[in-house]
């Protein structure tokens, strides 16, 4: 098992975190793991995204080019830019609420998850990230949810306890939505 | 029959290198003795420029390092943040601090760095042979300025202590002679001011001292004690800039 | 001691506090940034200093003053910063003072990019500074082997009395991996009882210098410098083998490369087509007796860099003109995909495009 997961969107919907936090939930699972973010100026207010590569046997490049397994689009210019880094057959999980475009490839599988609206329902705008987790994570079973709420846990530190049980009805509700 | 005069302690047995009637010799002098006097020399680090006084680690009685060109704020900054118990500072002359070490000096002033920075300004690059410097007076000739220090194309001659009393972080700031018995004097009270103000932990402190070149101001070394007063005191005005209040 | 997910730059500031460094000097500059971030946070806790100089030529300044005290101390930097601590570097080397210091390097020449880039080759290899010297430089391609390689580096600082390079890129910089800070066997290291830390009036005062007017002086200090260069060489190589056996074409390729390299291994293999590496984990002193394990089978050999050829010419020593030698590289913060370099192979080995 390898998954090369791409996830992109603007700065500040929570692009990074997600990334961390599948990562941080690989190696509790004695997993490989490896995150690389995009850096430099398009953090400032453009596009920011990041590779996760979690995988059963050691992780060569952190980059994911053509190879892609899965990519997780919080908006637009995400879906344009990398809906070609997919391999056929790849989970393309696309914001819908901030996306109405429908991808151009069609040898991929797209699903679409109104991320906002969901994570508003829910009380907590900041957690539409979490629920486009918790939609790949129902589809692909990388990594158990359990590991990615002890991963939560050791994130949020003593502090932010109380965020656990949002950010776990996120990560359900979005895998209601692909179920 | 009762010792008057000995060596100090603070100085080493070699011999200076120095010209006939520079005034280094006088100024490491004053250092080493005040070094003694406040009885820090066993805790003391020197660090040594780039110039005439360049070999200062051999002639300093204490552990010196040496810096590389206009460097020595920063090596003494790297030694004092480890040793913040010990007493660390810098000899340095013009070239060294006032062009290529313009932006050690004022930064390890701006943080306030408690070291000691003896800046000896003689109005030229001595080492490399009389060169002109950014403290070379209007008119002074020097090799690179053959017809003497033009406005138009080299500015004025840089006033380094009073641009320093411009930074909070030095909180004491002099500037002296040694061309004569008063200002060696005053030269030598302004060091231990300083040295003690580094003591106290209150922040940066440099005395200036203006100092003779005969071999590159192309005079002897008694013409040169009267050119220092006639010229570089005129423009490079004695006294305090900076002194800690007491009690602060 | 349980594994932990941290970004590179911040892997390598844990090491090196782990290894006794409580003193950082350091300038921002991007790729490298939260290196000194870290540091900045973490010393003041442990009774240590960080401080921002006012440049990089302040800072490895700031380090060879603070070397010279005996404390085991550190600056980071990207190329354009490294090629101004040069200066410092020189000082350093002359003056047999240790000390480690980071290059998270970018594209170059000039200002140049903020991508990875291993362009900082020769600079980095061949004494980037005036004068006689050489320095080890380490080149790890995992955050783990960062970690490991960091706290080694100041081992070898202090046997030495050497500065020590430990180079990555913005991608090792910029990524996040699991490490672990494990206990490691210290070397035996010799007391430094050159420091400049006052005299107490007990002993004759220490000088730290790199000055030598005499040049039958200098020629015998630099002649001191050399034999421990080749002690370096002999005893402080590391490199890695990765399926050299029976391969046709062997490639040569360091840090993120060779992790692109070994990708690009595997998946040739998979067409039947045998490559290997040999990737050097110290760029000085380079792995030179690793080529001679290049088994019959090699038909050719291949440096794989992110630069326009710099460390092909070590290999090419190394090489001794037995087998021909070959280059693909990408320059400017491009990165290498495995497929340019399986049809690089396929070119050389005659198919492919």
């Amino acid at each position: 098992m390898t998954e090369k997961i791409i996830m992109a969107g603007f700065g500040g919907q929570g692009v990074m975190s997600m990334g961390q936090l599948l990562t941080y939930a690989g190696m509790i699972e004695n997993k490989q793991v490896s995150w690389l973010p995009s850096y430099g100026p398009e953090m400032r207010g453009g596009t920011a995204n990041c590779a996760v590569i979690v995988s059963d046997s050691p992780v060569g490049s952190p980059i994911i080019t053509g190879d892609a397994t899965a990519a997780i689009v919080m908006n637009l210019p995400s879906l344009v830019k990398f809906e070609q880094n997919l391999i056929p057959k790849g989970n393309l999980i696309i914001n819908s609420s901030l996306i109405e475009e429908q991808p151009k490839r069609d040898d991929v599988t797209a699903y679409f998850i109104p991320a906002n609206e969901i994570a508003n329902e829910i009380g907590n705008s900041k957690v539409a990230n979490i629920v486009m987790l918790g939609a790949y994570l129902e589809l692909t079973k990388v990594v158990s949810v359990d590991s990615v709420i002890e991963a939560l846990k050791k994130v949020f530190g003593p502090d932010k306890q109380h965020l656990v049980p949002l950010n776990k009805e996120a990560l359900e509700r979005g895998a209601a939505a692909v179920k | 029959m009762a010792v008057v005069f000995d060596k100090t302690e603070g100085l080493t047995d070699k011999q200076f290198h120095y010209c006939p009637g520079c005034t280094h010799g006088i100024i490491h002098r004053l250092v080493g003795e005040v070094l003694v006097e406040l009885g820090v020399l066993g805790k003391t680090i020197g660090v040594a420029p780039v110039g005439c006084s360049v070999l200062a680690y051999d002639y300093f009685n204490c552990d010196m390092h040496e810096a590389a060109h206009g460097r020595a704020p920063a090596v003494a900054t790297g030694i004092k943040r480890v040793l913040p118990d010990n007493v660390v500072f810098t000899y340095q002359g013009d070239g060294d601090l006032a062009s290529i070490g313009t932006a050690e000096i004022i930064h390890a002033a701006h943080r306030g760095e408690k070291i000691t920075t003896i800046f000896v300004n003689n109005a030229i690059y001595g080492m490399t042979g009389g060169q002109m410097a950014p403290t070379t007076l209007i008119g002074q000739k020097a090799t690179t300025a053959p017809l003497g220090r033009q406005v138009a194309t080299t500015g004025m001659p840089l006033k380094m202590s009073e641009m320093l009393a411009t930074i909070d972080g030095a909180v004491f700031v002099e500037r002296c002679t040694v061309h004569n018995v008063a200002g060696i004097r005053k030269t030598k009270k302004a060091i231990k001011k300083a040295f003690e103000v580094q003591l106290e932990g209150k922040g940066f402190g440099i005395v200036e001292v203006l100092s003779t070149c005969p071999t590159n101001w192309g005079i002897t070394p008694v013409e040169s004690l009267k050119w220092l007063e006639e010229n570089m005191i005129p423009y490079y005005p004695l006294g305090n800039f900076r002194t800690p209040e007491e009690g602060k | 001691m349980a594994k932990v997910l941290m970004k590179g730059n911040e892997a390598i500031a844990a090491a090196a506090i782990k290894a006794g460094c409580k003193h950082f000097f350091g300038y921002p500059i991007t790729p490298q940034n939260e290196l000194p971030e870290f540091m900045s946070r973490e010393l003041p806790k442990i009774g240590g200093a960080f401080v921002q100089a006012e440049s990089e030529v302040a800072a490895i300044n700031m380090i060879y003053g603070a070397a010279g005290t005996g404390a085991r101390v550190m600056t980071s930097s990207s190329s354009p910063g490294m090629a101004l601590k040069q200066e410092g570097i020189s000082y350093c080397a002359g003056a047999e003072l240790p000390c480690v210091i980071v290059n998270i390097s970018r594209g170059g020449p000039g200002l140049g990019g903020i991508q990875p880039s291993q362009a900082d080759y020769f600079m980095t290899t061949r004494g980037g500074g005036n004068g006689d010297y050489r320095h080890p430089v380490y080149a790890p391609a995992t955050l783990q082997e960062a970690v490991d390689l960091t706290m080694e580096a100041f081992d070898v600082a202090d046997y030495y009395r050497t500065p020590v390079i430990v180079m990555g890129d913005g991608m090792i910089g910029q990524m996040m991996e699991p490490v672990e800070f494990k206990e490691t066997t210290r070397r035996d290291l010799p007391v430094k009882d050159w420091a400049t830390t006052g005299t107490e009036g007990k002993r004759k005062p220490n000088i730290i210098n790199s000055l030598a007017l005499d040049p039958a002086e200098l020629e015998k200090h630099n002649f001191k410098l050399d034999a421990r260069y080749k002690e370096m060489e002999e005893k402080e190589v590391r490199h890695e083998m990765y399926k050299v056996e029976g391969a046709e074409v062997v490639m040569v390729a360091y840090g993120t490369t060779a992790r692109i390299v070994k990708n690009a291994i595997d998946a040739l293999e998979k067409e039947g087509i045998r490559a290997g590496l040999i990737r050097p984990i110290t760029l000085w002193p380079f792995p030179m007796k690793a080529f001679k394990d290049i088994p019959e089978t090699a038909k050719a050999l291949l440096s794989v860099e992110m630069s326009t050829g710099q460390m092909i010419d070590d290999v090419k020593i190394a090489n001794e003109g037995k087998l021909p030698v070959h280059f693909f590289g990408r320059t400017g913060g491009m990165i290498p995909a495995p497929e340019e370099i399986m049809d690089k192979v396929k070119e050389i080995l005659g198919g492919g495009k």
